[in-house]
């Protein structure tokens, strides 16, 4: 049979996880190994780690990060951000990552793409295509979402298959960290156009999101404040964080984190096996 | 005890070496000819695009010296595209020859509905031989490992498969062992604790 996965996702700035909505206004939420770490022994089909500033300030600095994941974690690793080279690729390759995923490079010089689907194999190389709603269009973002890029999301998902991608992480940036659900009618009109997998990311919140993107057509589910909230109820200690690279009151406050209710890899498993959906225990 | 991980400056070996590390067994990385013919046990790791891999070993004499260490019955194990070029030859982008220690082909999984690549957890199923034997037998029948791959290996001769996997109804060998050589379409060292026991018990075997 197939089986789905279920990927944490972790948006890295500089030494810290963070998360914040729509891609934007960051929180600190700890250190990323940390996470990974309870996410590689509680379920986690793939660990998937993102410099969300990478691209914007032309840097390139998980390496570090990447190293000690891969060093304890026997699952796999996929990293994006800022990749705009064969070298680049082969770098993060070589610190540990085992796929990598590549938006605004790819979307600048599409034969990219090709370049390195042939390379280092179709299946190492992820795109990650963001999208904007916009008067009733799927438009494709870069930058984190926040440039146009002038290409529309069916079109360019099948382009990119073509090019040799070996799979593509769609992000709904409209949904991305409300945990309301995924976009069901993008996931649906890209996973149906092309033959790769998909990754359905942007709102999982909940057992029935779940369930409703893998009959959308997806074929891996990446989720990101859902597991992080289930992770900092069972954790605590924040003092070790640093807050050189962004907001850490939040953290420290202890407040309630918003409308999103945190469930655990085990419990979207749960309802996915519920709905006679295989996926590994 | 001198281990040999073949490095072609593709793929990502840092885990392979990471797991076997924390097994005990510190492996070199390595594309040097000589270091495997004074090597005891050698690793082909894979991730990557068989074409480029086999130009790769062929710019280095790697293919030759890979042949040559396999010939001497010290243990062999492949990973992945170390499976698969292991066989005569593959169909990925253009066709190419492989190193032709194993009888048979490359060949792309029918797409047919199914997602190509399969790229995620799958159970691996007993395929005739005893795993008993083999560093597989800390692992049940049905356990999961994870798969990233377009391309299966079709053997010519069935008996030398030790594993089936079924992709949404397609059937393929997805692990495979003859004599000193063993070699998985899965990536143990990607595949939790469980896959972590293959590593373990190949290792303590040589």
């Amino acid at each position: 049979m197939g089986n789905v996965r279920i990927i944490a996702r972790l948006d890295i700035k500089g030494p810290n996880l963070v998360k914040g909505i729509h891609l934007e206004g960051l929180r600190v939420l700890g250190k990323p190994e940390d996470f990974a770490r309870f996410y590689y022994e509680h379920g986690a089909d793939e660990l998937f780690y993102q410099d969300v500033v990478a691209s914007l300030y032309d840097r390139n600095s998980l390496h570090g990060i990447v190293t000690k994941t891969a060093e304890r974690n026997f699952i796999p690793l996929t990293v994006g951000g800022g990749l705009r080279s064969i070298s680049d690729i082969r770098e993060v390759l070589r610190a540990g990552a085992d796929k990598v995923a590549i938006n605004t490079q790819a979307i600048k010089s599409p034969e990219f793409i090709r370049e390195a689907a042939r390379k280092f194999g179709a299946s190492t190389i992820v795109v990650a295509i963001e999208v904007i709603k916009t008067n009733g269009q799927y438009l494709c973002y870069t930058e984190n979402g926040r440039e146009y890029s002038g290409v529309e999301a069916v079109s360019w998902a099948q382009r990119v298959e073509e090019l040799g991608a070996g799979e593509i992480l769609l992000t709904s940036v409209d949904r991305e960290g409300t945990g309301k659900g995924f976009d069901l009618d993008l996931l649906s009109a890209v996973a149906k156009s092309v033959g790769i997998p998909v990754i359905a990311h942007g709102g999982l919140g909940s057992g029935a999101h779940a369930v409703q993107a893998i009959e959308a057509g997806a074929s891996a589910l990446a989720g990101a404040s859902v597991f992080h909230y289930d992770y900092v109820a069972h954790s605590g200690d924040w003092e070790s964080v640093d807050g050189a690279e962004g907001n850490v009151d939040f953290l420290k406050s202890g407040r309630a984190f918003g409308s999103i209710q945190a469930h655990s890899i085990a419990e979207i498993k749960q309802a996915l096996r519920q709905a006679h959906i295989p996926c590994r225990p | 005890m001198k281990l040999i991980i073949v490095d072609y400056q593709l793929g990502n070996l840092f885990s392979v070496k990471q797991a076997c590390q924390n097994l005990g067994f510190p492996g070199v990385l390595s594309c040097d000819p000589e270091a495997l013919r004074g090597a005891d046990a050698v690793i082909l790791p894979g991730v990557g695009a068989f074409a480029e891999a086999m130009a790769t070993l062929r710019k280095d004499g790697m293919d030759e010296a890979l042949i040559e260490f396999v010939k001497s019955g010290k243990p062999f194990f492949g990973v992945c595209l170390g499976m698969q070029l292991l066989l005569t030859a593959s169909v990925e982008f253009a066709d190419a020859k492989g190193l032709d220690i194993v009888g048979g082909t490359i060949r792309r999984i029918p797409g047919e509905g199914r997602k190509v690549p399969q790229i995620g957890w799958n159970q691996i199923h007993a395929a005739g031989q005893d795993w008993s034997k083999t560093p597989l037998r800390h692992v049940k029948p049905g356990e999961y490992m994870y798969f990233v791959h377009s391309y299966y290996c079709a053997a010519q001769d069935p008996s030398v498969e030790l594993c089936k996997t079924d992709y949404y109804g397609f059937e393929y060998c997805s692990a495979l062992n003859k004599e000193n050589v063993f070699a998985t379409q899965f990536h143990p060292e990607k595949s939790g604790e469980a896959g972590l026991s293959i590593y373990r018990n190949w290792l303590e075997a040589i």
